[in-house]
């Protein structure tokens, strides 16, 4: 796995080689998938395939399906309609609109507990590396309950990333982040992608990625069949969507 | 499993009020009781068994809707639930953790009440084991309503489902107490009541990973 090993996160995500032998077979593949709520459809017929090392960038209006995807693709949602391959729960890290964290525990607590929940123990070193690495180590000791709402998506970046699932999917993960937390989010993601992993990221931010990691699939409301075509994302456009 | 129960336990005693209140409940409702009797030693030791163990079933239910609450709205009850453990662990440690906090002291504080009620010694021992024996129950009962109505407004609907669920541990084990009163055997009764804690345990956590997971989608 391309990952690093048990204990030894070393928060200088960025120098990561991408030499896991295995990472190059990774893929996500998703068939015909189909997800309807509340009655309607809310996309359906949808296909795409990741490689190691790409990024899908998903996007869509409020309420077209971005959430459901990523719910379909973590196996909260069923997904009676169509085939995934490639999302065992035991490859992958899902952040939601939640952050998942335990308001009245510490920041540390908060990491050391859900990545031990998670099935991998950190060392009191890694943990504080990876708390650095998102700029929070001031703020380890706060409880999360005091924490910003910037510094707590920070957190729960962490976590995913302390997590070292090979499959990141991330629910409009820079919600709340300023721009220092952009750049964080960024070289967290990068290193992810270069060390093989894969991300299907819900934004309406570009991911500033270059351009072969990163594909871009459009859900909307209007179309019942939605446009799978891979398009590069725009380098650094601002948000699409916005009037 | 066991870092689902580290941080449930660190989650509970960071928040103790959460576990007192149900103590204090429990006492106060079987310290009224006496109260509004009246002083008749004969009528007290008749009530006590059943009074002391509607209080504790009470008790414990109170404390029990929000068993799942806090982790769905802080978004840590999917995480759980996608963790290697899956749903079952959470309800296990769940579990665990609420009967440590809330039926564990309603068994230390039960023989101290059953001082007003003027109950025989073999009778008070035979309430402190009925309770043990009944109390995880009663905690796997309740985190099963917990589950079915979790995202529900209104806790009307717990009390409705789980309260008729509770019936024969109710029986089984205020009739354990009210047999060692009148000098007869428990034996029976506690052996119904640790039936039903056994066909609990081996049907419900199951039923409540479902209901959670359902919470989840």
């Amino acid at each position: 796995m391309a990952h690093r090993e048990r204990g030894d996160l070393d928060g200088r995500a960025a120098t990561d080689a991408p030499d896991a032998p295995d990472a190059p077979r990774r893929a996500l593949r998703v068939e015909r998938l189909g997800c309807a709520r509340g009655g309607r459809w809310l996309f359906r017929d949808l296909s795409f395939e990741l490689h190691a090392g790409q990024a899908l960038a998903l996007r869509g209006p409020n309420g077209s399906g971005k959430s459901s995807l990523l719910r379909q693709l973590a196996g909260l949602l069923p997904r009676e309609h169509g085939v995934v391959e490639g999302a065992a729960p035991a490859d992958l890290a899902y952040l939601a609109h939640q952050n998942g964290l335990s308001l009245d525990l510490s920041a540390r607590e908060n990491l050391a507990l859900a990545t031990r929940i998670g099935g991998r123990d950190l060392s009191p070193a890694a943990l504080e590396a990876a708390l650095e690495e998102v700029g929070l180590r001031q703020a380890a000791a706060t409880p999360a309950r005091r924490l910003s709402q910037g510094q707590r998506r920070r957190l729960a970046l962490a976590r995913v990333r302390a997590s070292a699932r090979p499959l990141w999917l991330l629910d409009e993960p820079t919600a709340a982040l300023d721009g220092d937390g952009e750049q964080v989010f960024a070289r967290l993601l990068t290193a992810h992608l270069e060390a093989g992993g894969l991300a299907v990221v819900a934004t309406h931010q570009a991911l500033a990625l270059p351009l072969p990691r990163c594909i871009a699939l459009t859900l909307g409301p209007a179309s019942s069949r939605p446009d799978p075509g891979i398009a590069p994302a725009p380098a650094a456009s601002p948000m699409e969507f916005a009037p | 499993m066991l870092a689902l129960l580290h941080r449930d336990l660190l989650l509970a005693a960071r928040r103790p009020a959460d576990a007192l209140g149900p103590l204090v409940f429990f006492a106060l409702v079987a310290c009224l009781f006496p109260l509004a009797i009246g002083p008749d030693p004969a009528l007290l030791a008749v009530l006590g068994p059943g009074v002391i163990w509607v209080a504790a079933l009470l008790a414990m239910l109170l404390s029990q809707y929000r068993l799942f609450e806090a982790d769905l709205a802080d978004g840590s009850l999917e995480q759980a639930v996608l963790a290697p453990g899956g749903a079952l662990a959470v309800v296990a440690a769940k579990t665990l953790t609420h009967w440590l906090s809330t039926g564990a002291p309603l068994v230390v504080a039960a023989p101290l009440l059953a001082l007003q009620y003027d109950l025989a010694p073999t009778a008070t021992g035979v309430l402190a084991l009925a309770l043990l024996i009944g109390t995880p129950a009663l905690s796997l009962l309740g985190a099963f309503g917990a589950a079915l109505t979790l995202g529900l407004r209104g806790h009307v609907l717990l009390a409705l489902i789980v309260l008729p669920l509770c019936v024969p541990t109710l029986i089984f084990g205020s009739g354990a107490t009210t047999a060692a009163q009148q000098g007869l055997a428990a034996g029976p009764q506690l052996s119904l009541l640790g039936a039903a804690l056994l066909v609990s345990l081996v049907t419900l956590p199951w039923a409540t990973a479902a209901a959670l997971r359902l919470a989840v989608e």
